[in-house]
């Protein structure tokens, strides 16, 4: 399988913090990448090490600094966490996101988030650990290896893709830094810079920055939480929450936070973002439940992306997205009518 | 060019410049160019225009009356038989691409979701003035015609409600048409109050 063109990294060091005539080349770039037609449909095949997907020619990638891009070529594909279900072109993963920091439109992350400085990054942790303190992005990540695994998501609007991640288990950082007993809950945060994150200085937005989300600390060690820093075999764009996000693939996309900046433990649970404007339409637990509706639209099916026009592509979602077997017994004995 | 012709031509220009929402809409269906949910895209854009162009029908009285714009008038017809149109186009765009025409969701959806009752409402109300804008029908009614036409104003209500109930953090486009109908209804109830 061919490799494919790259273009520099979006990650810019702070010593060049873009000049005009390239962050205009690069506007350009992901117009024309927008205005892209007729895509391929995306294959995959497991080798030795990284794993290869088919992008198509003019797509543009992201390599990541270069202190990550040894441990993105030796991730290995792990079988245990896949799925053979179709994957969401590359084209659609990156075009199509949720993330209200760079606007409230699909597309306007993709518009606004290439700006983004993801290298260096720093990631707090704090709050009930034996080791807090302020972490270089690269320390995070230095004794971790990078699995790739493929996982559904399923957006609370009803839609859903089918997304090759890299990352690490949750678990396996939260151990590293020693949450003592009164760890009960993990809170995430994005993070909040009105200056690289134009949304935030939206007048007419209900959301407070920064955003919020969090895990029940059982939930947050289960082995499915990963740790995301890329997908489709290479770095994360930013508009999908570059240089460090969250995947929990059995609650809805919301949960599933982006560009991390801290990692908090405490006795408490954390007052996520949504759940925080409007308590009666997200819950905090936001496990995926076709059973329970949201109060403005139905949760009993989702439109897998992409979808046409006459083939919406519309099936049956799935209690916990498919994922009961490995997440059920955390909510043993919960009415998850009421702990929606 | 005569005068009539010239109305004509400009009668056509507006007709057109009303579609081209619409046919901008199919060209970017036919590029492939709605994105990866292209059904919600379809729906959005297509109650957005229905909305606009029901706000432009809703200003033709007020710009006759404080910017002495008449010949508006002659194209209030035209705009709310548009404002119609899509709004027809957003619901079968709703009932084929979104639900599949499965009828049980559509009768959960008509019955269970709020905005969707208003929406429902609001086209359901816009159907008598839309077979009683003709010419024929409005010399026939008299002046009940002009009773029955009011239900405009219960309609534009009814939209705004239905915008309004799908925020989900950003209201900043609502805010903006809130304005604009507050404007629009207020300067008629200011007019009805003035001796």
């Amino acid at each position: 399988m061919k490799r494919y063109r790259r273009i520099g990294s979006p990650s810019i060091q702070p010593s060049e913090i873009t000049p005009e005539p390239i962050y205009r080349n690069r506007r350009r770039f992901m117009q024309a990448a927008l205005s892209m037609t007729a895509l391929p449909v995306l294959g995959f095949s497991s080798q030795a090490g990284a794993t290869d997907y088919d992008i198509a020619g003019d797509l543009p990638i992201y390599e990541g600094p270069s202190w990550l891009q040894p441990k993105l070529a030796s991730a290995v594909h792990n079988p245990g966490y896949s799925t053979e279900e179709k994957l969401a072109p590359y084209y659609d993963a990156i075009t199509h996101n949720n993330f209200y920091e760079f606007g409230t439109d699909k597309r306007d992350p993709v518009r606004h988030a290439q700006g983004l400085i993801t290298d260096p990054w720093q990631v707090e942790i704090s709050g009930a650990v034996a080791k807090p303190g302020q972490y270089h992005l690269e320390d995070i990540l230095a004794p971790h290896a990078l699995e790739d695994r493929i996982y559904r998501l399923r957006c609370v609007e009803a839609w859903s893709m089918v997304i090759p991640w890299l990352g690490f288990p949750l678990a396996d950082l939260i151990k590293r830094f020693e949450p003592t007993s009164k760890a009960k809950y993990v809170h995430f945060t994005t993070l909040e810079d009105k200056e690289q994150m134009p949304g935030q200085s939206n007048l007419f937005g209900t959301i407070t920055w920064p955003y919020v989300e969090g895990l029940r600390i059982d939930e947050a060690m289960n082995p499915l939480a990963l740790l995301v820093v890329g997908m489709y075999g290479n770095a994360l764009p930013p508009q999908n929450g570059a240089p460090l996000r969250l995947v929990v693939p059995w609650k809805y996309g919301f949960k599933s936070i982006k560009s991390i900046v801290r990692i908090h433990f405490s006795e408490t649970m954390p007052q996520t973002s949504w759940n925080h404007i409007a308590p009666d339409e997200y819950g905090f637990y936001a496990n995926v439940n076709p059973a329970v509706d949201h109060p403005r639209w139905s949760q009993a099916t989702e439109r897998r992306l992409p979808s046409s026009l006459f083939s919406p592509n519309i099936i049956d979602t799935l209690p916990f997205n498919g994922y009961a077997e490995e997440v059920a017994d955390l909510y043993k004995g919960m009415d998850l009518k009421q702990w929606f | 060019m005569s005068a009539l012709q010239r109305k004509g031509w400009i009668r056509w220009s507006v007709f057109l410049l009303l579609l081209l929402p619409l046919i901008l809409l199919i060209q970017r269906l036919l590029n492939g160019d709605l994105g990866a949910d292209p059904a919600k895209f379809i729906v959005k854009e297509l109650g957005y225009w229905s909305l606009c162009w029901l706000w432009l029908t809703l200003s033709v009285t007020p710009a006759r009356i404080y910017l002495g714009w008449r010949w508006l008038t002659s194209y209030r017809r035209m705009f709310g038989l548009f404002a119609f149109f899509y709004a027809v186009l957003h619901l079968l765009a709703f009932a084929t691409f979104l639900l599949g025409w499965r009828w049980d969701s559509l009768i959960t959806e008509l019955t269970k979701r709020p905005y969707i009752i208003v929406g429902s409402l609001a086209l359901l109300c816009m159907l008598p003035l839309a077979i009683t804008s003709t010419k024929g029908m409005q010399r026939k009614l008299g002046k009940d015609w002009k009773r029955l036409h009011s239900l405009i104003y219960p309609i534009s209500i009814l939209v705004m409600l239905h915008y309004t109930l799908q925020i989900r953090s950003d209201f900043s486009q609502q805010l903006i048409f809130a304005v604009l109908l507050v404007v629009l209804l207020g300067c008629r109830i200011y007019r009805k109050r003035r001796p």
